[in-house]
C-alpha cells in the first residue's frame, strides 16, 4: 500500500480519484471548476468597480479559493511526504526524441528547468514564453467558460456538448501550439 | 470550519494531480504529441465515471449534503466562445503546460516561476472581462 502510494499513480487510479474530487463537490452542493477562481481573484481586487463581467457576489465562491489553497498544499505534500521528493518523470522515449530536436534535455525534473528555473524564467524570452502563455489560458478559459476541470471533467460527464465543443477547441489550440509554434520559438 | 472540507477536497486535488505527474509539462507535450496513453487514462478514466455518475445522480434524483436536489445547469448553446475560447486556451496550455489547477499545484510543489504563469492567467481573465462585449460568443 505504502509502496503504491509512494510511486508515481496510475492513470486509472488517478482518474477514479479525480471524478471522487467531483462527486465530493457535487455533494456539497458545488460544481468542479478551478479557472472560476481567477475571475473571483479579479473580483476581490476591485475589478467589478470598472467592469460587469467582475460585478457578483465573489463571497459565494469562497469555498473554491480555499480549494485553491488546499491544492498548493497537497502539491506540496505530494512531493515532501509521498514522492520522496522531485524526481525525473518517465516520459516516452519518442517525446524524449521530439523534444531533444527543439533542445530541450531529458527530463531530470517534474518541469524543464529549460522554462521554470529562475535564470530561464527571468531572461527576456523565458518570461514572455511564461507570460504569453498564462494569458493565453487565462482568457481562453474564461471566454470558453470553463478549462479543463469545469468543461472536459464536469462538462462532459453531464454531456453537454458546449463542453465537448471546448475540448475540441482545446485541442486544435494545442496542437498548433505544439507541432506549429513550437518549432519558431524553440 | 464549514470551508474545511473544501481545503481536504483540494488538498486532495493537488495530491492527485502532482502523483499522476499532470502538472508536467511533459505530460502535457507527451499528450499533444499522441505519445503515450497516460493522460488520456486519467481524463478518460474521470469522464467515463464521471457520465456514470452523473447520470445516476439525475436518475435517482439525488440530493446533496443539505438535503437539496443536485442540480447540473446547461450551458448557453454556442459554437464560437467554445470554439475560439477552446483554441485560445490551448494554445496556453501547450505553452506553459499548465491549465489554471496545475499552475498553482506546482507552486506548492515548489516551482514557485508558475507564480509568473498565474498572474498573467488572472490578467488574461481581466482582460476577458473587459472585452467580453466585443467578442463573438
Amino acid at each position: 500500500m505504502l509502496e503504491f502510494i509512494m510511486q508515481p499513480w496510475p492513470w486509472w487510479f488517478s482518474g477514479v480519484v479525480i471524478s471522487f474530487i467531483m462527486f465530493i463537490l457535487l455533494f456539497f452542493g458545488k460544481s468542479f471548476g478551478f479557472s472560476a477562481n481567477l475571475r473571483t481573484i479579479c473580483a476581490i481586487g476591485g475589478a467589478g468597480k470598472k467592469v460587469k463581467f467582475f460585478d457578483f457576489d465573489w463571497k459565494k465562491q469562497v469555498w473554491n479559493l480555499v480549494f485553491l489553497v488546499g491544492a498548493i498544499i497537497g502539491g506540496f505534500i505530494a512531493k515532501e511526504f509521498l514522492s520522496g521528493g522531485d524526481y525525473a518523470v518517465q516520459i516516452s522515449e519518442a517525446t524524449v526524441r521530439d523534444l531533444g530536436a527543439l533542445g530541450f534535455a531529458a527530463p531530470t525534473s517534474m518541469q524543464p528547468g529549460e522554462l521554470f528555473s529562475f535564470s530561464s524564467a527571468f531572461s527576456l524570452k523565458g518570461f514572455l514564453i511564461l507570460a504569453i502563455g498564462g494569458l493565453l489560458v487565462g482568457f481562453g478559459a474564461r471566454y470558453a467558460g470553463g478549462c479543463t476541470s469545469g468543461h472536459a471533467i464536469s462538462g462532459i460527464s453531464d454531456l453537454q456538448v458546449p463542453s465537448m465543443i471546448a475540448v475540441v477547441g482545446f485541442f486544435i489550440g494545442g496542437l498548433v501550439m505544439t507541432f506549429g509554434i513550437f518549432p519558431l520559438i524553440f | 470550519m464549514k470551508f474545511i472540507k473544501f481545503l481536504l477536497a483540494g488538498v486532495l486535488f493537488g495530491i492527485v494531480m502532482t502523483k499522476s505527474e499532470a502538472i508536467s509539462w511533459y505530460r502535457i507535450q507527451e499528450m499533444f504529441r499522441f505519445q503515450a496513453f497516460h493522460m488520456y487514462g486519467i481524463i478518460g478514466t474521470a469522464v467515463v465515471l464521471g457520465v456514470i455518475g452523473v447520470a445516476l445522480i439525475k436518475k435517482f434524483k439525488m440530493r446533496d449534503a443539505s438535503g437539496d436536489p443536485i442540480v447540473f445547469h446547461p450551458k448557453a448553446k454556442s459554437i464560437p466562445r467554445y470554439l475560439i475560447g477552446g483554441i485560445i486556451f490551448g494554445l496556453g496550455w501547450a505553452l506553459s503546460g499548465a491549465c489554471p489547477g496545475p499552475m498553482v499545484v506546482n507552486i506548492g510543489y515548489g516551482f514557485l516561476t508558475m507564480f509568473i504563469v498565474l498572474v498573467f492567467a488572472t490578467i488574461g481573465t481581466y482582460l476577458y472581462g473587459v472585452l467580453q462585449k466585443k467578442l463573438p460568443h
